[in-house]
């Protein structure tokens, strides 16, 4: 195997499982209490796909492409700030007895 | 900037994500872990602003302030009941934006750098497919599912017949569409996997019943990784790909324990059925047994002489907004001297984990909140179980009788405890539609009445 002759989609296939049991391991430990936020802070994390958004909506020419981007941008946007702010909201209610 | 160090800061990002999931561990550190996910989203935005294709700012920048005011609008206005469908809705989102994404790179792959149109490379393509076919199940199939939480859709199971004939053929054909798109570049392959996944989506969640709602809610989590984690291939971003693949083995892992918080089996609920309300089970002449039942005073006496209380909250405390007064109700009791605790069944809410957040909103602290597997030893010792909207969750027939069809889903043991107070609108049935013996145990007061005015009523006569 010569270096750089991996096929790129042999390398993500290898990300994917490698974080499939980083993922696996450390969702098992988070406690059964803390599942709702759980639920809504990987709402806002899967946003991350605003990534791809970004890059559609970035050439300065308008086309199908960046009005796809822009869209997508909105929609991850909503997440974003709604998954993250809703896990706030959720986690500072959680309080130890006074 | 290079290549190389926006790898790097992607890198960082789910470094960080990886540590919002690892605070999530314990109430303590969870705050933390929040944080550290909004540290990790910011430098993926960041990176991203610095690539040099990235150059309409003023698009980009208008297109983050609408959606941010939206979701932060939403965020703050939303009740705690409601979560639920707002992270359904969520879902909805996140699979439309992936199969934006997609379309922006079959229609302009260059701007990716991954081909030109009609001739992208494998990997990349791959990546679209599978990112298009999961983003639009995702989109159509939360749609639904917020539609049955928020009651515009019946939550009982729309079933016809033929239907998984129906849905078996659509998914092979779906998954035969993916295969020829990656083999064969042709523009009308890419619309018909958009229309067929849309079309799945709907099928796939309208046949699931409303008690089933965690299990969906979960598994639509869990999409909306996966979807992620394809427009990571498409890209070629080990960011995306991590990061879906957290979230996707996250909702797994939440569908898994709902699954088992019902002894049902995935396949099941996703195939439909149960609540169907067909079967009635039960016979007609136990209704004919005498019960006990009691007043808010009776109830108040016998709780304020308990040495320790135990409350089981359901779905029907929430419905009943009854989690202010009952929290009352256990600070006036501890007041007394009672040991008072709560003890959570994993499938008490509408979602994995409400119930949590509900008492945690009415300021019950956390410690004296308690998981199945936590305090189901502790009934034996308890003097009081007061159960408050629950009922499937505490059926003794879910160990004793193989006829049930809730047999083998673990229950609270709460026959164990010296009194059992059953706060009930009426002698009905719960969700699956079993009729629990306990209501005729000599050691059972039933106090029949709306879960809110009854608590606000034991608060007075502790007073």
């Amino acid at each position: 195997m010569q270096p750089g002759s991996v096929d790129p989609l042999i390398f993500g296939i290898t990300v994917l499982v490698l974080a499939c049991f980083v993922g696996y391991y450390v969702v098992w430990r988070v406690t059964p209490a803390l599942h709702s936020p759980l639920m809504s802070v990987t709402n806002g994390i899967s946003s991350v796909i605003i990534v791809g958004a970004l890059i559609a909506a970035g050439p300065s020419e308008a086309n199908f492409a960046q009005i796809m981007g822009f869209f997508a941008v909105v929609l991850a946007s909503i997440n974003i700030f709604g998954g993250f702010i809703v896990t706030q909201r959720m986690l500072s209610m959680f309080k130890k007895k006074r | 900037m290079t290549d190389n160090i926006s790898a790097i800061l992607y890198l960082i990002s789910s470094v960080f994500f990886i540590l919002a999931l690892r605070g999530l561990s314990s109430p303590g550190t969870a705050r933390q872990g929040n944080v550290f996910g909004i540290l990790g989203m910011i430098i993926a935005v960041g990176t991203t602003f610095t690539l040099p294709t990235v150059l309409s700012y003023e698009v980009i920048l208008a297109g983050i302030i609408i959606g941010g005011g939206i979701g932060t609008f939403i965020a703050r206005k939303i009740k705690m009941t409601a979560l639920p469908q707002l992270v359904a809705g969520f879902h909805s989102l996140v699979g439309l934006a992936a199969c934006f994404v997609a379309a922006a790179a079959f229609f302009r792959p260059e701007a990716y750098g991954i081909g030109t149109f009609l001739d992208i490379s494998t990997g990349s393509l791959i990546g679209i497919s599978i990112g298009l076919a999961i983003g639009a199940i995702t989109f159509t199939g939360s749609i639904i599912a917020f539609g049955k939480l928020q009651g515009l859709i019946t939550g009982a199971p729309l079933t016809f017949p033929g239907q998984h004939l129906v849905n078996a053929i659509l998914g092979i054909t779906l998954v035969a569409l993916v295969a020829w798109m990656t083999i064969e570049q042709i523009e009308s392959t890419f619309w018909g996997i958009f229309l067929l996944s849309l079309i799945i989506g709907i099928l796939i969640i309208v046949p699931i019943g409303g008690a089933d709602m965690p299990v969906v809610v979960s598994m639509l989590n869990s999409y909306s990784g996966w979807a992620a984690c394809g427009i990571g291939f498409t890209l070629g971003n080990s960011l995306l790909i991590v990061t879906g693949a957290l979230v996707g083995s996250s909702g797994a892992i939440l569908s898994y324990i709902m699954c088992k918080g019902m002894n049902r089996s995935f396949l099941s609920v996703i195939l439909g059925g149960f609540d169907d309300g067909s079967e009635i089970f039960g016979t007609t002449t136990s209704r004919e047994k005498a019960i006990k039942s009691g007043s808010a005073e009776d109830a108040a006496f016998i709780m304020k002489n308990a040495s320790s209380v135990i409350i089981v909250p359901g779905y029907g405390m929430a419905v009943a907004q009854a989690q202010h007064a009952l929290r009352e109700m256990g600070e006036l009791l501890q007041a007394d001297g009672v040991d008072v605790r709560y003890a959570i069944h994993p499938v008490a809410g509408r979602m994995p984990g409400h119930m949590n957040v509900l008492l945690a909103e009415a300021n019950v602290p956390y410690e004296q909140v308690l998981e199945l597997d936590e305090i189901n030893k502790d009934f034996t010792r308890a003097d009081v179980a007061f159960v408050i909207g629950a009922n499937d969750v505490t059926n003794p027939a879910a160990k004793t009788d193989p006829s049930s069809p809730i047999y083998g889903m673990p229950v609270l043991d709460i026959e164990n405890a010296k009194t059992v107070l059953f706060v009930k609108r009426s002698m009905a049935s719960g969700y699956a539609g079993v009729e629990n013996e306990l209501f005729f145990r000599d050691n059972t007061m039933m106090l029949f009445s709306d879960a809110k005015s009854m608590c606000d009523e034991i608060v007075q006569a502790l007073n």
